[in-house]
């Protein structure tokens, strides 16, 4: 599985564990407009830590948390394994 | 001697009752000869008044000695077997020992103590000796990173509540212990063991489990305590199916119903009960309703000269089983002015019951949330296919922190069921617990780290 669909399929597994009715994950869709609160990308970034080894916004100071779901994923994509 | 009757352990042992032991998984001894043999090679009338650092490598041989020297030295520090060496110096200044029982006399060739006295086993014939005064029983306490403090007691105040509830009926019972005897409730059962007239058989943390409890089938037991960790890792091992107690108790760490109940389908004609006690708060109370908690209505009463009260959380005790002072330069106050001493154990009143929720100290930060791991692991337990779990916080770049578990599920279970079982313990822990506290990532672990004091460790919190 690519790096994107694993972080989508963690994104769709959170929303249902926290009852937050997603809208179509498409590239330009805002962090703010999937629903999720802090708490729920906390859970995100933890879990594809685990899965996918790599933390992209504890590893940089300056990396500045993305702002659409597209930056979200190509902050891991752009992560040296 | 004395204008008042001092009551020494001597005292409760007679050469009339026959066939007492008190064994190890190398030596048996016996306890009813014991008044007229030493460990100490003879040499006790030397430490009669001095301080004295019980220092041993070994259970038996540390019960032995508190036997002979309770009643003639002035104080004895009990040395629990995981002891900081580097915390040595800090507590023999702090009891002001002036004297060592040791069964290694050569790592102590370079420190400058008075005495030093070998103890070894097996024991030699030796004259009885007589009760000369009350002596100050020290002990230290467990959970605390840095020097443990010393906390003072009586052989009356430890054996308080074991006085109260009278003789034992029936055949003299043999008792046993998870715990190290040189830790307030390990010694609570070797006291019993003493007082009731019985036997006491004693754990060793080399041994496997499922010899540990052939051996106290071989031996008779009936009576036997623990933590719940202790006991989950029995249930775990496969080795309970061999055995057979009569009464089973927990104590030293929250009892949930997941363990209650664990032991229950386990030991279905046992009495299985859990009891609150602390080093510096002594015994406080028994539970035998088979539920966690206790009755809402322990609080605020005088119950058998133990009184509680839950004062910002914590519960506080009152009763002449209480440490009587922490030992040392820069000892605090053990009791408020009351005399009531914060045992930091955190309650919450739920209907008609108290629930234990945590320590204060074991308190984990969640995104400014403070949250007690203890509450969500009970949640977990709950889980049929889930034996053990630790809650624990994860430092997050987005919230500060997050709750991650780590979780042991039962023997045998299908590892293709594992997300199944995870979302089902997500879901529950969702209906229960505040969004914070849900675990959110559950890993699963084949073993977690048990403290030598028998507690979950919690390196972490």
């Amino acid at each position: 599985m690519s790096v994107r669909l694993k972080i989508l399929e963690a994104i769709k597994q959170i929303a249902q564990e926290q009852h937050v009715k997603l809208p179509p994950l498409t590239d330009d869709l805002s962090l703010h407009e999937t629903g999720f609160d802090s708490l729920a990308f906390a859970i995100l970034v933890a879990r594809l830590e685990d899965e996918l080894g790599t933390d992209p916004f504890t590893i940089s100071e300056d990396a500045a948390f993305p702002s659409t779901i597209g930056d979200f994923v190509r902050a891991y994509e752009n992560v040296p394994a | 001697m004395s204008p008042r009757e001092i009551f020494a352990l001597r005292d409760y042992l007679s050469p009339e009752l026959k066939g007492r032991t008190i064994s190890d998984a190398h030596h048996l001894v016996s306890l009813t000869d014991v008044l007229s043999h030493t460990v100490l090679g003879g040499r006790l009338r030397e430490l009669a008044g001095r301080s004295v650092l019980l220092k041993l490598s070994d259970q038996l041989k540390s019960g032995l000695a508190m036997i002979e020297l309770d009643g003639v030295a002035r104080r004895m520090l009990l040395c629990p077997p995981d002891l900081n060496p580097a915390h040595l110096d800090a507590l023999i200044a702090d009891a002001e020992i002036d004297a060592v029982v040791t069964d290694d006399p050569a790592s102590w060739a370079d420190k400058a103590i008075a005495l030093i006295v070998s103890a070894q086993l097996p024991p030699i014939a030796s004259a009885p000796a007589r009760t000369e005064r009350a002596t100050e029983w020290l002990m230290l306490t467990s959970g605390t990173s840095g020097v443990p403090k010393i906390a003072a007691h009586t052989l009356e105040a430890l054996t308080g509540a074991i006085v109260a509830e009278g003789p034992a009926r029936g055949p003299a019972p043999v008792w046993a212990t998870f715990y190290d005897i040189r830790r307030y409730g390990g010694l609570q059962i070797f006291l019993r063991a003493v007082l009731s007239g019985g036997s006491m058989v004693l754990s060793d943390p080399h041994e496997a489990l499922g010899d540990h409890v052939a051996r106290l089938n071989a031996c008779g037991v009936k009576h036997i305590s623990g933590t719940p960790s202790h006991w989950r890792k029995l249930l775990m091992s496969g080795a309970a199916a061999q055995f057979a107690p009569r009464y089973v108790r927990l104590s030293g760490e929250i009892a949930d119903q997941a363990v209650l109940d664990g032991l229950k389908a386990a030991f279905p004609d046992s009495s299985i009960g859990h009891a609150y006690a602390s080093t510096e708060a002594g015994v406080g109370f028994a539970v035998n309703d088979g539920l966690e908690g206790f009755p809402a209505d322990y609080v605020g009463a005088n119950r058998n000269g133990v009184e509680m009260k839950v004062v910002d959380g914590s519960l506080r005790i009152r009763s002449k089983c209480i440490a009587h002072a922490y030992v040392g330069r820069n000892a605090t106050a053990l009791a408020d002015s009351d005399g009531f001493v914060d045992s930091g154990d955190m309650v919450e009143l739920r209907g008609e019951r108290y629930y234990f929720v945590g320590r204060r100290g074991g308190i984990i930060n969640i995104g400014g949330l403070k949250v007690h791991p203890e509450e969500i692991e009970a949640v977990i337990n709950r889980h049929p296919d889930v034996r053990m779990s630790r809650a624990k916080s994860r430092k997050s770049p987005i919230t500060g922190g997050i709750v991650v578990a780590d979780v042991i599920l039962a023997d045998g279970t299908d590892p293709a069921r594992a997300k199944e079982i995870r979302d089902q313990i997500v879901t529950q822990c969702r209906a229960q617990l505040a969004s914070h506290k849900v675990p959110a990532v559950i890993r699963f672990v084949d073993a977690l780290d048990v403290t030598p004091a028998g507690k979950l460790a919690r390196s972490d919190a």
